[in-house]
């Protein structure tokens, strides 16, 4: 019986995934300290303000998971060598961005609802995240199908490429058929809102640790995703090596 | 590579002759739905407002059906296995698919077109007839051309009866748009004016430019896969 070793660590970690891991959650906790309760709230907005500590910033990793997956993917069908590594980078980056994704949607609905007086707007941005939402859960139960990593990584990388093409024509038509009617929203639509400093300066923390722990969830993930490959291929070598080991006794 | 994809396509359109699933299933499945769109909504006035949008979306719903059958004949007795084998471009066979597509969804767009003539009774001006064409032959192609592509990429897994409409359907978000306002405008609805009508014909034709370009460079590789 043969059994698989990993390079003598039985976890994903290394000092550096620790050390980023550590960043990220004394950042989120100030995150939240910060926006829960040293933050003022909004003159109009009150304390619905809060929630774009959660928003803004899972809306920007969202975005950046799926540029990183797009690039992955890219390098992946150019390259010859290697290109098993990215395209793990890639599944393990759409995997991270729909969660965030999933996390914007709903945060944005929440708020929208709070400030808007509608939990949906049918605005150019709302409409082509949820697009892009849709688009990426199809192309996780792509990678999920049965396939080698060969195969899975030839089909996956090039629907996220295609994806890369279809989310500006989406979202480009999306706007050209918004322009076309009229606001149809409560109160304005403009979320915007004024920024003190330590608001500011919270959200940009959020932004930070946001990534940091995007960055964490990725690296794990994309090991997780090359010890199953090295399982599924040293899985057959070793049955191999058994099928041959009984035949010389027998 | 012009005769490969011609054979395809040739390939196709008799097996759909032969087979008649297109004229026996696909097309009174579309003009159920039309009906049961009409009975749905439950106005005279909200129907006809809404008749290009149901015309596109029945097309939307029928072109899954038309995908599916596509390549399940091709999957069946494994055709496109001995195709690879032959070395059959994958670029010419994607033509050739598509165009076959294309030509049965044409058809079933002009069936349905009249179909809400007749049952919803929209009113198309002569003068409308160029833009109701063209956005007919554009729709059809854009959705023919990602059918073909996204049809083809879950063609040898086991799970795609369910994949392919989660895939297929973001997609052609741009073309049930830019399709609907065109022929919204055709039927002669106050929403969108004949030139912003052109417009949208222009966004289909970019698209069905690059899903066709898109379409003949990935279908060889995404075929490859599957072996």
């Amino acid at each position: 019986m043969t059994t698989i070793t990993t390079n003598s660590s039985r976890s994903t970690g290394t000092r550096a995934t620790r050390v980023l891991g550590v960043v990220a959650i004394v950042l989120m906790t100030w995150v939240v300290v910060s926006g829960l309760f040293v933050t003022p709230a909004d003159a109009v907005q009150l304390d619905s303000v809060r929630i774009m500590y959660v928003h803004v910033p899972s809306a920007w990793i969202a975005y950046l998971a799926f540029i990183t997956t797009g690039i992955a993917s890219g390098i992946s069908v150019v390259r010859r060598h290697r290109s098993l590594g990215f395209d793990r980078v890639a599944g393990a980056s759409a995997e991270v961005g729909v969660l965030f994704m999933a996390i914007t949607l709903v945060t944005g609905s929440l708020w929208g609802r709070l400030t808007w007086g509608t939990f949906w707007q049918w605005d150019p941005r709302l409409t082509t995240t949820a697009f892009l939402f849709v688009t990426y859960v199809g192309y996780l139960a792509i990678r999920r199908l049965d396939a080698t990593p060969q195969q899975r990584a030839r089909r996956s990388s090039i629907l996220a490429l295609l994806a890369v093409l279809e989310i500006p024509l989406v979202h480009f038509s999306v706007v050209l058929w918004r322009s076309l009617h009229q606001e149809a929203s409560v109160l304005n639509t403009d979320g915007d809102v004024r920024l003190d400093g330590l608001m500011l300066f919270t959200l940009f923390s959020g932004v930070l640790a946001f990534s940091a722990a995007f960055a964490w969830f990725v690296i794990h993930r994309q090991r997780v995703a090359a010890l199953d490959d090295l399982r599924l291929t040293s899985g057959l070598d070793a049955a191999l090596v058994e099928r041959r080991a009984e035949a010389v006794t027998q | 590579m012009r005769r490969t994809a011609a054979a395809v396509f040739r390939k196709d359109v008799l097996v759909e002759l032969r087979s008649r699933a297109l004229l026996t299933r696909v097309v009174p499945f579309a003009v159920l739905v039309l009906v049961l769109f009409a009975i749905a909504l439950d106005s005279e006035p909200l129907v006809l407002r809404a008749g290009a949008g149901l015309v596109w979306m029945t097309t939307l719903f029928s072109a899954l059906v038309v995908v599916q059958r596509s390549f399940e004949v091709e999957r069946r007795d494994g055709a496109l296995d001995v195709l690879k084998t032959l070395g059959v471009d994958g670029a010419a066979l994607f033509v050739g698919k598509a165009a076959a597509l294309i030509v049965q969804l044409l058809a079933l767009v002009v069936v349905l077109l009249a179909g809400a003539v007749v049952l919803y009774g929209v009113n198309v001006e002569p003068s409308a007839l160029v833009l109701l064409v063209t956005t007919a032959v554009l729709g059809s192609c854009g959705l023919g051309l990602v059918g073909t592509l996204y049809g083809g990429l879950v063609s040898g897994t086991s799970s795609r009866d369910t994949l392919l409409p989660l895939l297929l359907m973001p997609v052609t978000a741009p073309v049930l748009i830019g399709a609907t306002r065109a022929t919204e405008s055709a039927f002669g609805g106050d929403v969108t004016d004949a030139t912003t009508a052109w417009a949208w014909v222009g966004l289909l034709a970019v698209f069905c430019v690059l899903f066709a370009v898109a379409g003949a460079m990935s279908f060889g590789p995404l075929l490859d896969s599957d072996s």
